[in-house]
């Protein structure tokens, strides 16, 4: 504990984001500092390495217009932290924790650093309880459970927007006893999404709390807003005990900031240009979400990232789908037939919905149905492939059935617009599908 | 000895404390953060920290242990769940809260227990190094306690009845005292006599592994896979049913979550081979990608040296990790903050010999007593993209016996476990062999042999199938087809989910014994010149 605030007149280089300062001689890792250049105002930025006695700051916000000679650095001797109260539900941020929906700040109830702490694996509680988002394709076949991360892969074009914003309007679980919030992190958003969610989260009143970081502010933040979102959510959840779905938008902003800000670092390049410690950076994001024995809240994470080029294999999705439990991915194919939402099933997965179905969360034929509607569509889906070689005619009636229950799987089942589906709803569906083309035989 | 904090750089730390050995052990900061010596030179030295080393600052002290990092052994492990540093995540639950945030030390093994001595030996009786004095019971194990020192000693006296780990089991003539636990260098192996080539089967109650590429005690083997091939499945499902008797699960850089499931199962379940809880038999060894790196890194070593321990009682041990890949890792993100010479990938060129060296630490020993004793290890492997020519694999590939590929197109079939059966290898199919056709059939390995070619013809068989439809081929290969498809679903697919996810070697034998004779049946009645639906009739009706 430092006795008083240092200020530093002796920034020594400057390069981007990055800042250096001489002869400092007391800082530590983490640190918060105040950087004010000579024509006024202030940013903040946190120290990343020491070195004797230079110190490399990382810059939350602009630099362009900064000097070295008339800035001064104010060390502060504290980590980043999340201010957090109950009074932040309702509320819109910016990705350093500024309220930017014209209200005063509120006052907090405590503080935390924004990085938070891991969970104590033997403290954890097993994910099982189901979270309805109102979509059949995900809550019927890639049921999304309390506790867990559940990536969106979309590609560009593709309507992730629509999709995130009909979750937020309909997600919530049966009998939520502590309530049910929503913590919204966009990234890097363009003024025409924004417009978009605003008005989404305009019209849901209350019951979110967002982070909103626009495409021209500070690169910086852009790390940050996930994290202010995480700490709010682990605050809801684990103090006050409500279920929190966390919907980060768009994951691959994310991952470019990161690589940006670890070339400024000139740190070593992983695979195209990605740091080599992203799976660890993503780790310590994605691995917040959870629920611990004994407390009552969880929180659940719904990353959404663009998948670059269309590519699974690219580094983003492919570090995301190793730490999270499963993916829901978005078919180009199936968009551009009108299907809404275009969510391909096939290579989608949830991998903890086997816990979070059934008698006591759903209903006791859930597994049966969707082991049945996926059996049936798989099988359809692979005939397709050998209906463009033979044609329709080559092929055996059970055949043409299958490909007949694909089509109407997708067109009934699947594609439901802007409609709200409960779970009995799209379990029912469902069973009449499997029943119609069961009893054609 | 103190020094200070020179400078920081994520998990590293230079200080200019002078006489601190290479990988000894230091205490970091006020708040005593664990770290290893990484680096000497004059003047200054680099460490490695094992903990977030956020809100570290210059000046803070630093202290040399004189010692390197350490692991416990003692009774007690058996039933344990520790961090990648050996400290018991439950105690730490109930002391600190839910959420890891202090650096506290704390011994791995509860000294408030009190365990039953039997000893083996009298007073007056010579014991010769590594030899037994007497053993604890440790659940239905015997823990053997032996004469850890490097020469013969003569017992003076021995204890008897339950006793404290940290009291003294006995004394040797010389003024020496007889311990219940030791204290081992991580990084360093346990001795042994010798090792020998391992000759029996491992049998995981995996049909597709125990059948196609069978493993051995003392043998290793790889499991790489993209994202949702189902190695963690796979994993856990071995480290269920496998007839070994004591496995060390190494949970490194993966899910919290699945941790939590993991407590949950092995909690519930029953060691298949004994009456008795799976926990039981099972250390786990848990650092989640979340917690810190370097520790993750450290989280095999520890590991591995606690199953070196129970081996030298005479036991098959079992070593599982998932994954390596994110040890690899875990050693690039050190190296690179090291300002090391990357070599492929950015992965240091030490990757393959340190793996290397690793994965020797396998094989079946006789134990300084005479015991014969194995450690096994399977160990998963997750290539960015599903690219199995990355480095991680590649290496690993060199350093192991057996190479089990997990296939994405499986995968995306639902077909698990989704071995590659015609990439897959295992090198120990040979060593093996006379102990499956000595223990359950002579056909063993003609049936294996039919199966691989039957799958190795499907496969060629699929692409004239898929241009000429399945109608267009031939009785006698749409009957293949038929037999082919028989053996993916109903012999090589298990759910892990359901009772079959343990098949024993007989009912293993004895399911692709009835595929082989339905196939035989109908190849006969179509010879006979029966049409191909009335041969398989017939043949179900005879099978």
């Amino acid at each position: 504990m430092r006795l008083s605030e240092h200020i530093y007149r002796t920034a020594s280089s400057l390069a981007g984001p990055l800042l250096f300062v001489r002869n400092v001689f007391a800082a530590r890792i983490g640190e918060m500092v105040r950087i004010m250049p000579d024509d006024g105002g202030q940013i903040m930025g946190e120290i990343l390495s020491i070195e004797g006695d230079r110190v490399l700051i990382e810059i939350y916000g602009e630099s362009r217009g900064m000097d070295i000679q008339g800035t001064s650095v104010v060390f502060t001797d504290s980590l980043m932290q999340a201010p957090l109260s109950l009074d932040l539900v309702g509320r819109v941020f910016n990705g350093s924790g500024s309220p930017i929906d014209c209200l005063d700040m509120f006052i907090p109830e405590k503080k935390v650093p924004v990085t938070g702490a891991p969970i104590n694996p033997a403290a954890r509680a097993r994910p099982e309880e189901p979270i309805e988002t109102g979509f059949s394709a995900i809550d019927g076949l890639n049921t999304l459970v309390k506790g867990q991360k559940l990536p969106i892969f979309s590609s560009a074009g593709l309507p992730a927007r629509e999709l995130v914003a009909g979750i937020l309007r309909n997600a919530g679980t049966r009998g939520a006893s502590g309530g049910f919030v929503t913590v919204f992190a966009a990234l890097g958003l363009t003024y025409h999404e924004y417009a978009f969610y605003r008005k989404v989260l305009d019209g849901m009143k209350t019951g979110f709390v967002a982070f909103v970081n626009m495409a021209n502010e500070p690169v910086m933040e852009r790390l940050l807003a996930p994290r202010f979102a995480l700490s709010t959510a682990e605050f809801l959840a684990f103090d006050k005990g409500m279920d929190v779905l966390v919907i980060i938008t768009d994951m691959t902003n994310y991952c470019d900031a990161l690589r940006e800000i670890s070339t400024a670092r000139e740190e070593l390049p992983g695979r195209r240009g990605y740091p080599g410690y992203m799976y660890s950076d993503l780790a310590s994001l994605y691995e917040r979400a959870g629920r611990i024995r004994g407390l009552k809240g969880s929180v659940t994470m719904l990353p959404v990232l663009t998948m670059p080029e269309d590519d699974i294999t690219h580094p983003i999705p492919d570090l995301t789908g190793y730490i999270t439990e499963g993916q829901i991915v978005l078919s180009r194919e199936m968009h551009q037939r009108a299907l809404f939402p275009p969510i391909d099933v096939l290579p989608s997965l949830s991998r903890l919905m086997q816990k979070g179905i059934g008698e006591r969360h759903t209903r006791g034929d859930h597994r049966a149905v969707a082991n049945t509607l996926y059996t049936y569509y798989a099988r359809g889906r692979d005939l397709r492939r050998l209906e463009a070689i033979v044609g329709r005619e080559g092929m055996t009636k059970e055949d043409t059935q299958m490909l007949d229950f694909a089509d109407a799987f997708e067109r009934e089942f699947i594609h439901q617009g802007d409609a709200r589906r409960m779970m009995g709803e799209t379990l029912d569906i469902g069973i009449a599908l499997a029943e119609k083309f069961r009893a054609g035989t | 000895m103190t020094g200070r904090i020179l400078g920081i750089s994520g998990p590293t730390v230079s200080t200019d404390l002078k006489g601190l050995k290479l990988y000894e052990r230091v205490y970091v900061g006020h708040s005593r953060l664990t770290g290893e010596v990484v680096r000497l030179s004059q003047d200054k030295a680099v460490i490695q920290v094992y903990e977030d080393t956020r809100g570290l600052s210059i000046g803070e002290p630093i202290k040399g242990l004189g010692l390197p990092l350490m692991v416990r052994l003692s009774s007690g492990l058996l039933a344990g769940m520790f961090d990648g540093l050996q400290r018991p995540l439950e105690t730490m639950r109930n002391e600190t809260g839910p959420f890891i945030t202090s650096s506290r030390e704390i011994t791995a093994v509860d000294d408030k227990k009190k365990w039953r001595f039997h000893p083996l030996r009298k007073p007056g009786e010579d014991v010769g190094p590594g030899e037994d004095i007497g053993y604890l019971e440790e659940g239905s194990f015997r823990h053997y306690i032996m004469n850890r020192t490097s020469a013969p000693q003569k017992v003076s006296w021995l204890a008897e009845g339950d006793i404290y780990i940290n009291d003294p089991l006995g004394g040797f003539e010389n003024g020496g005292e007889i311990s219940g636990h030791i204290e081992w260098p991580v990084r360093g192996a346990l001795p042994f006599r010798k090792k020998h080539a391992p000759s029996l089967p491992l049998v995981t109650g995996q049909r597709s592994i125990d059948f196609l590429f069978p493993l051995a005690k003392g043998g290793t083997a790889i499991l790489p896979g993209g994202f949702g091939t189902g190695k963690t499945i796979l994993e856990q499902a071995v480290a269920k049913f496998a007839d070994v008797d004591i496995v060390v699960y190494t949970g490194c850089g993966e899910r919290g979550n699945e941790m939590a499931e993991i407590i949950d199962e092995f909690f519930r379940l029953k060691d298949p081979w004994r009456d008795q809880p799976l926990t039981d038999r099972t250390i786990l060894v848990v650092n989640t990608s979340n917690m810190p790196v370097a520790a993750r890194e450290a989280s095999i070593y520890t590991a591995v040296t606690m199953a070196e321990y129970y081996r030298d009682m005479g036991y098959h041990v079992l070593f599982l990790a998932d994954s390596l890949s994110r040890w690899a890792e875990a050693l690039r993100e050190i190296s690179s903050s090291l300002e090391e010479m990357p070599g492929e990938e950015g992965y240091p060129t030490y990757l393959s010999s340190r793996l290397a060296s690793f994965i020797e630490r396998a094989g079946v020993v006789e134990t300084l007593s005479g015991k014969i004793g194995s450690l096994s290890m399977i160990l998963s492997v997750s290539p960015p993209g599903g690219d199995f020519t990355e480095p991680v694999t590649q290496a690993c590939l060199r350093a192991t016996g057996s190479f089990l590929m997990l296939d994405t197109s499986l995968a995306h079939r639902r077909h698990f476990p989704a071995i590659n059966w015609s990439q897959s290898y295992s090198l120990y199919a040979k060593d093996v062999a006379d102990h499956f056709e000595m223990q359950y059939s002579s056909d063993w390995t003609g049936l294996q042999q039919w199966c691989r070619e039957l799958l190795q013809k499907e496969e060629s068989l699929r692409e004239v199938a898929e241009i000429l439809g399945f109608e267009g081929l031939q009785d006698a290969d749409r009957l293949l087809m038929r037999v082919a498809e028989m053996i993916r679903s109903d012999f090589l697919c298990q759910n892990s989910f359901t009772e079959d996810a343990f098949s024993a070697p007989e009912q293993t034998f004895k399911t692709i014994k009835s595929i082989k004779a339905f196939h035989d049946q109908a190849d006969a009645m179509l010879r006979k010149g029966l049409a191909l639906e009335e041969a398989f009739r017939r043949a179900h009706e005879a099978v």
